[in-house]
């Protein structure tokens, strides 16, 4: 942890060294969607003729379709006109300008002494810088040049489509269709920037490549975009962590994750999101619709999701796996907290189309206050993949009378050679767990936290070291006053 | 009665039998042993037509029969019987209507009639005193939460039930005690008929001490490399397979 | 003219001869229920319970729709509604999904209901057989409905059998409300064996008191198309239900099982477990929902759906679910689909059992386990007879049927 800390201090300082706010756009387009404003966004993003034909595809496309409501989840309703869909990435010299700790929630606070960040970061955390700290812009800068000897490319989607125009029109929307759902149509009309990463041929990326997103200006939506290609035999391990500031206002995130997967490659895309939850009654928070896919193209690819969930009032979304290349394996690795009014739906598809191909999916969930944690997952095998095999373990975990735990896999095979297994637990927290650590002099609240964690493990032990650590302490801090 | 010459097989593509001989005559009973790993499974269960394995090279004949064209059940219609090392559980079929079905199977092949109700039930209980085999054990289904012993037990007692001429043991000691042994080799003794033939895959000697093999090979790597009587598992016993491998070495090097 | 059209159409064509020959309790839901079928029309597959189902496609040939009332002797403890105790006839439709548009259209179409109703304290000796037999030159629609009703600490065994006995199109809707008292016990069976033309929904709606029991198998031996449901409310504490089935299935048969078990009150006990085999082209789908309410503490629940899947053309769908609104709940479901297993077919063969056999013998030890559960012992050794005669394809025509004959 304190190692994080510090690269994350080191980052911030050598952020503010380069002056990073002059170069950076900071108005905010009039609220509301229309034609006009997506030619906007692409306007001032200079973009080039296709990619604005994409936005407008996309976008009438959207028109067409209706928010969906298959859910287990109470949504509020979304005004779609009531967002501002252009906040150019919110570094505003006007917010660094009088950021105080003062200015910050003192539940924000706390959080952050739990996670451990130090106080001049959450001075800045109620500014912009931190928001520059923790985004991929300044990793990259940072080892822009490391990276680049071994030809590996990671820079913003924005500035992708400016030097890597080729790569980008080939793979931007060819895993995540704008077709594919109603907010991904959204995502692709209006999508203001995100990470691209090209790994080459052969290479092993040799660091962790990492970005943190944050929503920062009230009243917008937060629309990034990550591309992710690996090329044959090359690996990557990707990183992204998710804040948000407290806004007693619901605000939307729908992002967008293509990773594309060639022969013999390798992607590990590790999430830890904690956009802000809402309080403890339920007022304010992020709505996280998010869809993200990898498609294992190649003979022998891999691809593993790990995701961490503790935060946002809603989360919608399916890290998803085509497994199309003979022997490629995919994996799904995640643990979902929910307390006080959150609600997730969360989980994957596994869609099986090559031969040999296997798949496994651990999931975790754990609801406590008067919370909603719901597991949704697709296993599919075509009667193209032979000796297909998927194995699904889903446990839930209640802390409490009030929430629910809920899970709803669906299984569609089509090929005689599959296996395909799924298993499923739900429990309350051990009364004798609890005791005996009582007895041992741990209090109950540390105890679940201790219980809650073993419970983990398995996904937990997936994540890179790092984001391990600082998933554990969220998941304590998550479910902070939901026993006892 | 059972010939096998110049025998190759692989499993997954990796060669395992690398030229096997072997002549078992009527009434015989031989032993193989080797270490782990030698192939001494895979020969068993190449003879019987294991799906998993390739024959690449070589000839089996079961009396004047080409082995490797029957199927397996076919060769076990022949009167092959492989009494397995791990045999496998088969939940929700019953050991009565199991045996039945099998017991049928080899009449039709030699054109006789299915037996009769009465019959068949007779002669379950006539077998399986010889083998001690208890009756709760026959009406569970195949083998479905026996003990290792009894599994075994089970084994001795299908082939009671088939008669067949030629019986493979694959380690059927392993995982016995002393008295669970000497009732499955017994029974063996008491069911073998005078022309019937045997071949008895093991490790130790435990098991020859009851069975008296009239032959016995050692196998190392994929080849019989030594061939003796009953004295060779005896030597085999008290000094090891090293002295073999190494005089099996210095051969190849002189 | 739109599937729904014809219905509706025939109705208002017949709705006097229907009202004539049925009771005042069936004729007073008929209005509601031709407003619901309407207006909501076939559920689509958009409607997560009817995921599966092609219900449109279902009844959109063109049947002729029987309005015969029950004819005939009646089992002990069976009477025609109109006959029935007072007490029990104003539960008619009180249980069933009134929402639910092929519920209405049972509602709107059925001319009569057969009750059974075991009074309080007694213990029906012999299974109560109810045989529902399908024949008739033309294709017909049948819409049948029964209303079970076991009275405090009653017990009884109930089994419903479906054939034809011709080979006409047939399209069965029928509609089961069970009402079961504190302590009472049902085992209720449903079998089907009837042909490739034959396309039956079968809904059956429980509702549980305290302490009562209930055991539940659905067994698809031979069909056309096939969709099941089963809603089972736990409202007092202490019951129990099993919810079993099997399924048997090829050429281009295909069986749509849906459940759910909504337990409602604290230390009640569910288990399911639905085994199907498929082969050939036909289509498997099992959906089974475990709602347990706020409250409803100490449940345990088990489902387990496990399927085999013989040929590449068989597709199976499988969805167990858990909805679970209370703690302290002991609740899992499995599902698993898959193949033969290799070892114990070869073992089969190296003594001597032939191939095709072999597979034969695992399928039906697969399905085994379903019927052993079976309480009533005399059925479990007809069912295993059945399955290795249906496996075999030896039950084209029903087993045992004098009509067929």
């Amino acid at each position: 942890m304190s190692e994080r800390n510090s690269f994350v201090r080191e980052v911030a300082e050598k952020k503010y060294e380069y002056g990073f706010t002059t170069d950076v756009q900071t108005d905010i387009i009039e609220k509301g969607l229309s034609e006009d404003v997506v030619r906007l966004i692409s306007q001032k993003k200079g973009e080039p003729d296709w990619l604005l034909e994409f936005r407008l595809n996309a976008y009438r496309y959207w028109l067409t379709l209706e928010q969906p409501t298959w859910g287990h989840l109470k949504m509020p309703p979304i005004d779609y006109q009531a967002i501002s869909y252009y906040a150019a990435p919110a570094q505003k010299p006007a917010t660094v300008v009088g950021a105080s700790s003062a200015d910050l929630d003192p539940e924000l606070i706390k959080t952050f002494d739990k996670l451990g960040i130090p106080l001049e970061e959450r001075m800045a955390l109620a500014g912009t810088a931190v928001d520059a700290v923790m985004d991929s812009v300044s990793v990259k800068t940072t080892f822009r040049e490391k990276l680049r000897e071994k030809g590996i490319i990671f820079c913003s989607i924005s500035e992708a489509v400016r030097e890597h125009p080729d790569l980008v029109r080939e793979y931007l929307g060819s895993v995540v269709p704008y077709r594919d759902n109603f907010f991904a149509a959204l995502n692709s009309a209006v999508f203001s920037d995100g990470s691209f990463v090209y790994i080459p041929k052969g290479v092993r990326c040799p660091m962790e490549l990492s970005t943190y997103f944050r929503i920062n200006a009230r009243g917008t939506g937060q629309f990034e975009r990550t591309l992710i290609v690996c090329d044959d035999d090359a690996y990557v391990s990707y990183l992204e962590g998710c804040t948000a500031p407290v806004r007693d206002e619901n605000q939307l995130h729908a992002a967008i994750v293509e990773i594309v997967v060639k022969e013999r490659a390798e992607v590990k895309y590790s999430t830890v999101q904690n956009w802000y939850p809402g309080d403890s009654e339920g007022k304010g928070g992020v709505l996280n619709l998010v869809t993200k896919r990898g498609h294992l193209r190649g003979r022998d690819s891999r691809l593993s999701w790990t995701q961490v969930e503790t935060g946002s009032a809603i989360t919608w979304k399916y890290p998803s796996c085509v497994l199309s290349g003979d022997g490629s394996q995919a994996e799904f690795y995640s643990v979902a907290v929910t307390n006080n009014y959150q609600q997730a739906d969360t989980g994957t598809k596994m869609i099986h189309i090559g031969k040999n191909t296997r798949s496994t999916i651990i999931s975790k969930g754990i609801s406590a206050g008067k919370s909603q944690n719901a597991y949704r997952g697709l296993v599919k095998v075509a009667s193209t993949a032979d000796n297909a095999r998927n194995y699904s373990s889903c446990d839930s975990l209640l802390l409490g009378s009030q929430c629910g735990a809920h899970t709803f896999p669906y299984m569609d095979v089509h090929n005689d050679t599959a296996v395909v297994e799924h298993e499923a637990t739900t429990s309350k927290i051990s009364e004798d767990q609890l005791f005996y650590c009582n007895q041992r002099g741990i209090n109950t609240e540390e105890a679940v936290s201790l219980i809650v964690n073993g419970y983990a493990k398995e996904v937990i032990n997936k994540l890179p070291m790092e984001f391990a650590v600082e998933a554990q302490k969220l998941l304590g801090v998550s479910l902070e006053g939901s026993v006892g | 009665m059972l010939e096998v010459k110049n025998l190759h097989a692989s499993i997954n593509g990796k060669e395992i039998l690398k030229g096997i001989n072997l002549t078992v005559k009527d009434g015989e009973v031989h032993a193989v042993m080797g270490l782990n790993g030698a192939g001494k499974s895979t020969l068993s269960n190449v003879i019987v037509g294991h799906p998993a394995y390739e024959v690449t090279e070589g000839s089996i004949t079961f009396n004047g029969k080409d082995l490797l064209q029957l199927k397996p059940e076919e060769r076990a219609h022949e009167g092959i019987f492989l009494s397995f090392q791990q045999p496998v559980e088969i939940p929700g079929v019953s050991m009565v209507n199991f045996m039945r079905a099998a017991l049928n199977a080899k009449r039709k092949y030699q054109g006789l009639d299915p037996i009769p109700a009465g019959d068949f039930l007779k002669l379950m209980r006539e077998k399986r005193s010889i083998v001690e085999l208890d009756s709760k054990l026959t009406s569970r289904s195949v083998n479905e939460g026996f003990s290792g012993g009894e599994k075994k037990r089970n084994e001795i007692f299908q082939m009671a039930m088939l008669e067949p001429l030629l019986t493979i043991l694959d380690e059927t000691d392993s995982g016995l005690d002393v008295d669970a042994l000497r009732v499955v080799a017994e029974g063996f003794n008491k069911l073998r008929r005078p022309e019937s033939s045997a071949i008895v895959i093991t490790h130790y000697q435990r098991l020859l001490d009851y069975l008296k093999p009239d032959v016995v090979h050692v196998l190392i790597d994929g080849r019989i490399v030594k061939t003796g009587g009953p004295e060779l598992a005896v030597e085999i016993e008290n000094r090891g397979f090293d002295w073999i491998i190494r005089s099996e070495r210095d051969e190849v090097r002189g | 003219m739109s599937a729904e059209k014809q219905y509706t159409d025939f109705y208002a064509e017949v709705r006097e001869t229907i009202a004539a020959r049925s009771c005042d309790e069936m004729n007073a839901c008929r209005e509601k229920a031709l407003q619901t079928f309407a207006a909501q029309g076939f559920p689509s597959p958009k409607m997560e319970r009817y995921r599966y189902a092609k219900v449109e496609a279902d009844f959109s040939p063109n049947y002729g729709i029987a309005l015969a009332p029950l004819a005939g002797p009646l089992p002990p403890y069976c009477f025609r509604i109109a006959d029935a105790d007072p007490r029990v006839r104003v539960l008619y439709n009180n249980v069933a999904d009134a929402a639910d548009s092929i519920v209405a259209l049972n509602t709107l179409l059925s001319v009569d209901t057969l009750v059974v109703h075991v009074p309080r304290g007694i213990k029906v000796e012999h299974p109560i057989q109810i045989s529902n037999i399908l024949k008739g030159e033309h294709d017909t629609m049948v819409s049948r409905r029964i209303l079970i009703v076991m009275d405090e600490l009653a017990e009884a065994d109930v089994i419903i059998t479906d054939r034809a006995a011709s080979q006409s199109r047939f399209l069965t809707n029928q509609v089961i409300e069970v009402v079961m008292g504190d302590g009472s016990h049902l085992s209720l069976y449903e079998i089907e064996e009837t042909h490739l033309l034959c396309t039956r929904y079968g809904s059956v709606f429980v509702q549980q008191g305290r302490n009562s029991s209930l055991h539940h198998t659905s067994l698809t031996l031979f069909n056309g198309h096939t969709r099941g449901r089963l809603d089972v409310q736990l409202q007092g504490e202490g019951s129990e239900v099993t919810a079993n089935g099997c399924v048997i299935a090829d050429k281009m048969q295909r069986v749509d099982n849906n459940t759910l078990i909504d337990h409602q009150v604290p230390h009640c006990q569910s288990s399911e477990l639905y085994k199907y085999v498929l082969d050939d082209s036909a289509v498997g789908a099992f959906a089974g929902k475990v709602l347990v309410r706020e409250g409803a503490q100490k449940t345990i629940s088990k489902e387990t759906n496990a399927n085999l899947c013989a040929t590449r053309s068989a597709r199976m769908y499988s969805q167990p679910m858990l909805e679970i609104y209370a703690d302290d709940v002991q609740c899992s479901h499995g599902s698993t689909v898959g193949q033969m297993d290799e070892a114990a077919l070869f073992y089969m063969r190296q003594r001597g059992i032939d191939e095709p056999e072999a597979r034969l013998l695992l399928k039906a030890a697969f399905i085994t386990e379903v019927i052993e559960t079976i309480p009533l012992l005399s059925l479990r050794d007809r069912l295993h007879v059945l399955v290795d005669k249906r496996l075999r394809g030896e039950l084209s025509k029903c087993e045992g049927c004098k009509l067929c004959k």
